[in-house]
């Protein structure tokens, strides 16, 4: 239940505003990628153009192919809806839906869509998304109370048990740990390394001790100077990107020498 | 420092020395009533001068007992506090003057017998007279104007809410600010300024040219007040659509979601609080309008259950004509207190509503318990 991404030429733009050039890319199923490298070097954005999240602000278009699985995101007629109910996304800040409980928030993706379970079915799935994302034991016994209620690394589990209840093929995450303390930190981290097993998980963090930590593979986006588009400079498996890199500016910047 | 106040200061720390007691305002109140009430002793008291010259007093002598004691920042702070605490009983004044004069005046004719089972169908000068001259009791009531503002306000609210929050999800949904949407926010804005006479002749008018001259009813009525409604529907639940956070409608997205369900399912009960109490507040706007009621349904004296056929009466209307025509003109003591009667049970729907849009409010709230 997982499918790998092979990215061609891909040019993202903001209206006229090119703000990632030339990206090709090869996303492995069942492992871990993160892409790192400096704030506004444009691996967010790239990353919103994995599930078609990019193309929902106003102006903003993409020139290139997507593949999931040799199907082509981008490709005439393909309904971005589709590809989102396939491609998961976990965002920076923890967004459960503050009108729902912790269930109808697990639920969302079924209840939203009209989708009929049965109540035996959803109390399976709310139970199965919830262990998956190691929040179980916690709200188990509340989990009528509102999503909103949790601490900032419950909601965030929260907010992966929901991406996880629609089955996807993929989960996207956008520096998810950034609002987060350690400890919680530490806890999803454990959760991205059990959800390889399952899932392709694609990672942008800003904490390279944490692509180090989860990642097979990373990938180092870098920027020229402001106004230009950012650039995949180097990819590869993450042991060779951080003891190894082949390229002057991702030994700089793992190194901490910018950035 | 006054020696007055040694032994309050023994009390104290260093830390909070140099302050005035917390009894201050209270004895400079005190003494403010009390030497308010000498001066206007002197050149004839009434309550409201001695309320101004007090509080004119209390300010004066807090700032400078303050500046003496703990300086210019603090004695600032208490200027600024006089200010706004006075600003907001200066507020506050009219509003209170306004529910009280309305409910001494009103009291009478709201709970005279039949006042709200009653209409002045057969109701004629010679009760009032009566009434007066010989103390029978008051007859008519309000009941055909009740069911009129309430069917021609339900059926306004019908008409706008739906085009008012439809034209508001456009806006913040579809229009990306685009050349029609911004078209429709100037329109909006305009129509925000009719006068509600234009929107009553306008109604009255359109319904002249389609239906047929002479055409007036309740449902003109309503479609007169919904001209009026749709502005502010359309302006209060647009700021409440805007602030619901775009990481809601991502999150939903994301989820493989349709755009209409998320605005359906996400959005909406997201903002459904807000926008509750502004459909409530635009209610509150038209229910009290005179003119265009008068101009498009008429004006009745009987109970007309039909929206859509025959004029009608309204309680705005009712307390007019009672007012203006007093049913008995050589006795209007009775129309008088029907109108104020009237004018009361119109305060309280108005109160209902504001009562009614804080109970949806809390029920469709954003939950926050653990």
């Amino acid at each position: 239940m997982s499918k790998r991404i092979d990215v061609k030429d891909l040019n993202v733009y903001y209206g006229d505003f090119l703000a990632v050039e030339d990206v090709s890319i090869a996303i492995e199923a069942k492992s871990v990628t993160a892409f790192i490298g400096p704030s506004g070097c444009g691996k967010s954005t790239f990353l919103r153009t994995l599930n078609r999240m990019h193309e929902v602000l106003p102006g903003a278009r993409v020139e290139g192919e997507v593949l999931l699985d040799g199907d082509n995101l981008y490709g005439a007629g393909v309904d971005p809806v589709t590809v989102r109910s396939q491609i998961g996304m976990v965002f920076q800040r923890p967004n459960p839906f503050p009108t729902m409980s912790i269930r109808d928030n697990v639920l969302a993706g079924v209840k939203l869509n009209n989708k009929k379970i049965s109540k035996g079915e959803a109390d399976a799935l709310v139970e199965s998304s919830l262990q998956g994302a190691n929040l179980w034991n916690e709200v188990k016994d509340r989990l009528e109370k509102p999503g909103s209620g949790l601490s900032g690394g419950q909601q965030q589990r929260l907010c992966i048990a929901r991406a996880i209840a629609v089955q996807p093929q993929v989960i996207l995450m956008d520096e998810p740990c950034s609002a987060l303390d350690p400890i919680s930190t530490l806890a999803i981290e454990d959760l991205i390394n059990e959800l390889k097993d399952q899932y392709t998980v694609v990672i942008v963090t800003h904490n390279m001790q944490q692509a180090a930590r989860v990642s097979d593979k990373t990938a180092f986006f870098n920027i020229a100077g402001t106004g230009k588009p950012g650039k995949l400079i180097e990819y590869g498996n993450t042991q060779n990107i951080f003891s190894n890199p082949t390229v002057k500016a991702t030994e700089d910047y793992v190194s901490g020498r910018f950035g | 420092m006054s020696s007055t106040l040694t032994p309050v200061r023994s009390k104290r720390s260093a830390l909070t020395k140099g302050q005035l007691p917390a009894f201050a305002p209270y004895v400079v109140l005190a003494a403010a009533l009390i030497i308010g009430a000498a001066i206007l002793a002197l050149i004839g008291f009434n309550t409201f001068g001695w309320g101004i010259v007090s509080a004119l007093l209390f300010a004066v002598g807090l700032v400078s007992w303050s500046a003496m004691v703990e300086g210019s920042r603090k004695a600032k702070d208490k200027l600024a506090t006089c200010l706004v605490v006075g600003s907001f009983l200066i507020a506050l004044l009219p509003l209170i003057s306004v529910i009280w004069t309305v409910l001494v005046n009103g009291l009478p004719g709201l709970i005279a017998p039949g006042f709200l089972t009653n209409s002045m169908n057969g109701v004629t000068g010679v009760y009032d007279n009566k009434a007066v001259e010989e103390g029978a009791p008051v007859i008519g009531g309000i009941y055909h104007a009740l069911i009129g503002t309430i069917q021609m306000t339900v059926l306004a609210t019908i008409i706008s809410v739906p085009v008012g929050l439809l034209t508001a999800i456009y806006l913040v949904e579809y229009g990306n600010d685009g050349r029609l949407a911004r078209a429709i926010t100037f329109f909006v804005d305009v129509m925000t300024g009719i006068p509600s006479i234009v929107a009553g002749l306008f109604a009255a008018a359109f319904f002249f040219a389609v239906v047929g001259p002479g055409t007036k009813t309740g449902a003109v009525a309503a479609v007169a007040l919904s001209v009026l409604m749709i502005p502010v529907v359309v302006r209060s639940s647009e700021e409440m659509l805007k602030i619901v956070p775009n990481e809601l409608r991502e999150a939903a997205y994301a989820l493989g979601v349709r755009k209409w369900r998320t605005i359906v399912k996400v959005v909406i009960p997201t903002a459904i609080s807000g926008i509750a109490s502004g459909v409530t507040l635009a209610i509150a706007r038209v229910i009290g309008e005179t003119a265009p009621i008068l101009v498009t349904a008429g004006f009745a004296t009987s109970i007309n259950n039909n929206v859509f056929g025959g004029w009608m009466a309204s309680l705005p209307t009712f307390i007019y004509t009672q007012i203006l025509n007093p049913t008995s003109p050589a006795n209007p003591d009775p129309s008088s207190q029907r109108a104020w009667g009237a004018a009361l049970v119109l305060i309280i729907l108005v109160m209902i509503l504001n009562l009614g849009a804080r109970l949806i409010a809390r029920i469709f709230a954003p939950k926050t318990g653990r």
